[in-house]
């Protein structure tokens, strides 16, 4: 993280719902001007958290602040904030809507106007300025949602689950409004439960399961808790090379693959060649995100957001 | 959330709800229904008065001599200043036909003039026949009538002046007859605008239920701001509501100078004065009971709901306004005074205070009172609303009482 200044941070937040606990202890930092991903499956708490965070739910015990700030409504103006359930007033016109939603955060009504057609311009829908919410398709009314989450140029912006409901094309558009905003020095944090995503766009990472944090950190830092996996062919089916691979190796389709020792490379090499594998081919992978979130959230929560097939389907 | 951020907040949710409420085409039948009872209650006098008139009891037949008939005329004639509304009964005469019997059945019987009943037997032996009781309207006129006619022929005429009347501008017993009844008019006037426009508020966050705007909000402002911003609005749309109706008044006001309102008598603080505290009491009501209804309303995710909430709350404006009623009359009474203090009812009870107390320094001590006990209910209202609704802060028993449905748990419990 380095010198960066915080911009939101939790700490310990538990939340009970009618003597359920729904948030137990979660802890998290978010660096200023980063991307951070909550990831974790449906009803693993990152909603309640982003919901305590920012002020809409008391948490029932621990602390937070958002821009350096205990009350988040008190920096509502630098926020902006676009929930799970969209919400918008259905007789509105399209730009009174966006207006509308940069003036509960602080901005003029008559400069929201202003920017509100500038921002539809841009994103070339003029012509839905004048259009009532309720004439427009849902991912139409998304993307409006999120035009007023960022009128009036906030600080951090907060996205639950802005991916979903939206088709490929605006997953991309999306993607490169928050690249556009982190760029401009916005800190982004958005809930996902698709992977994918938080690996394109996130330096950041907070996977939680079953309302705990059970990871935070670096990308990479996620990915390195997983040794490199190794693909192996080879010409002799069996011999002394055999006791090179660590006991956990699997045969897969002809490719043995196995997590590369902690020696390393060469002396793995050096091995197989002494013991007469016949090396194919051979090549060390990085792991993913998705292995990553594997081997910190398990396997069951893994199947939750659709990562892991069940045995079941694997057959 | 400081004061003036609470109060810009609330500003942007009051001009939304107020335009989306005032643009709407819905708004012109909350304008005109009102006008609906009145329309139908004129027709109604004016059906009434036709009614009335047509319908005037046929007189009373009177076998007698011309003598004793211009004694009964005459009596009837002094007793009918006694009568204001309800008309005495006619008189007709009939000359004696020597068949007595025969001619009281054809009397009687005569579709093409009909009378009520015939009275024969002169003033001696005076005898009522026909479809008439003792204790009836017309027996007991004709009684009086009998009664009457004896005594003017048996006394003189009086030989004083008759009546000699000085008329004054007002007297105290009038003064406070008069103030009374434009107190209980001032207290009626703003209960009924208060139960027609205040019910309006019980579903005022069905909308962001219902469209998930309520998220939004709450993300974005205090929810006391949300409360304050939407009771305003709709505060100001009955504002609007209410100057429509007060120009149609006017003319209705006009139309009935007499015997109407103008027959008030001038409230104790003048009309000016008691005219800026009816419309200040009329906003102080509309809040306290409005921010009560709020906070009641909030609780429910649908209309249903909202209906069921409504009778139990009209039935407690009635017991508010019944309550405030109890004081007209004796402003500085035990009864007037707790209507005054109680919250609830203090608006009722301090505008027929206004009719009947010149002191101004009351209102000014009740107006601030209101205005803490609003600013109380809001907040009382808006940390129910985010225990029960938000289900935010640290658990408590209480909170039990105040669970919500389960749709709106499903709602806003993600």
């Amino acid at each position: 993280m380095g010198e960066r200044a915080i911009a939101a941070e939790a700490r310990d937040l538990t939340k009970d719902f009618d003597g359920k606990r729904a948030v137990d202890g979660v802890s998290l930092t978010v660096p200023e001007g980063s991307i951070t991903g909550i990831l974790g499956p449906n009803g693993a708490g990152k909603t309640t958290c982003l919901r305590m965070m920012l002020g809409i739910i008391d948490p029932s015990s621990g602390s937070r602040s958002l821009l350096g700030h205990d009350r988040p409504l008190e920096v509502a103006r630098q926020v902006g904030y676009l929930p799970e359930e969209r919400g918008l007033y259905p007789s509105m016109p399209t730009s009174e809507a966006i207006a509308f939603l940069g003036a509960l955060r602080g901005l003029p009504l008559k400069e929201g106007r202003r920017r509100a057609l500038q921002l539809l311009k841009d994103a070339g829908h003029e012509d839905w300025a004048k259009r009532p919410i309720r004439t427009l398709s849902k991912g139409m009314a998304q993307t409006v949602q999120l035009l007023g989450t960022i009128i009036h140029e906030p600080k951090l912006i907060v996205l639950d689950e802005p991916f979903a409901g939206l088709d490929a094309i605006n997953q991309q558009k999306l993607e490169q409004l928050i690249r556009d905003q982190a760029a401009a020095g916005v800190t982004v944090i958005f809930s996902t439960h698709v992977i994918a995503h938080a690996e394109r766009l996130c330096e950041r990472i907070v996977i939680i399961a079953e309302g705990r944090a059970v990871f935070e950190g670096d990308v990479n830092e996620a990915r390195g808790r997983l040794r490199p996996i190794v693909h192996l062919r080879t010409r002799s089916a069996d011999g002394p090379w055999r006791e090179a691979l660590p006991a956990s190796a699997r045969l897969v389709g002809g490719e043995w693959r196995f997590e590369l020792p902690a020696s390393g490379p060469e002396p793995l090499l050096k091995a197989l060649i002494d013991g007469g594998a016949g090396i194919e081919t051979l090549s060390i992978e990085r792991p993913g995100l998705h292995d990553a979130f594997i081997a910190i959230a398990g396997e069951a929560a893994a199947r939750e957001m659709g990562h892991v097939p069940n045995a079941e389907e694997a057959a | 959330m400081k004061l003036p951020e609470t109060i810009r907040a609330a500003f942007v949710i009051a001009r939304r709800d107020f335009s989306a409420t005032v643009l709407s085409k819905t708004f012109l039948f909350f304008l005109i229904g009102p006008l609906f009872p009145l329309a139908i209650g004129f027709g109604f006098v004016g059906i009434g008065a036709q009614v009335d008139r047509s319908s005037k009891p046929p007189p009373v037949a009177v076998i007698a001599s011309d003598q004793d008939f211009g004694r009964l005329a005459a009596a009837r004639e002094r007793l009918e200043p006694l009568s204001d509304a309800v008309p005495l009964v006619e008189l007709r005469h009939v000359a004696a036909e020597p068949d007595l019997a025969a001619q009281r059945s054809r009397l009687l019987s005569d579709n093409s003039r009909p009378v009520i009943a015939v009275l024969d037997g002169g003033l001696t032996f005076p005898h009522l026949t026909g479809a008439v009781t003792s204790k009836g309207r017309t027996a007991r006129q004709i009684g009086l009538y009998v009664d009457e006619a004896r005594r003017m022929a048996v006394e003189r005429p009086s030989l004083g002046s008759p009546l000699y009347l000085t008329p004054t501008a007002s007297t105290s017993g009038l003064e406070a007859f008069a103030r009374n009844l434009t107190a209980r008019f001032g207290q009626t006037l703003l209960f009924v605008l208060t139960i027609m426009l205040a019910g309006m508020v019980l579903s005022q966050l069905i909308e962001e239920k219902s469209s998930k705007v309520i998220e939004v909000l709450a993300a974005a402002v205090p929810v006391n701001a949300i409360f304050l911003g939407k009771l305003f609005a709709m505060l100001a749309t009955s504002l609007v509501g209410i100057a429509f109706w007060a120009a149609i008044a006017a003319s209705l006001i006009d139309l009935l100078k007499e015997g109407g309102l103008a027959a008030l008598a001038t409230p104790a603080v003048g009309w000016p004065a008691f005219l800026g505290f009816a419309l200040l009491y009329f906003s102080m009501s509309y809040l306290l009971i409005g921010a009560t209804f709020l906070g009641i309303g909030a609780q429910a995710s649908t209309a249903r709901e909202v209906q069921i909430l409504s009778m139990p709350v009209t039935m407690g404006q009635l017991l508010l306004f019944g309550f405030a009623a109890v004081g007209v009359g004796e402003p500085m009474g035990a009864p007037a005074i707790a209507a005054a203090i109680f919250p609830l009812s203090s608006p009722f009870a301090m505008i027929a205070r206004a009719a009947e107390q010149p002191a101004l320094w009351p209102h000014l001590v009740a107006v601030v009172w209101q205005a803490l006990w609003v600013a109380l209910i809001l907040k009382v209202a808006a940390a129910v609303f985010r225990r029960s609704v938000l289900k935010s802060g640290r658990s408590r028993g209480w909170k039990r009482f105040f669970r919500r449905a389960e749709g709106v748990e499903q709602l806003m419990v993600p």
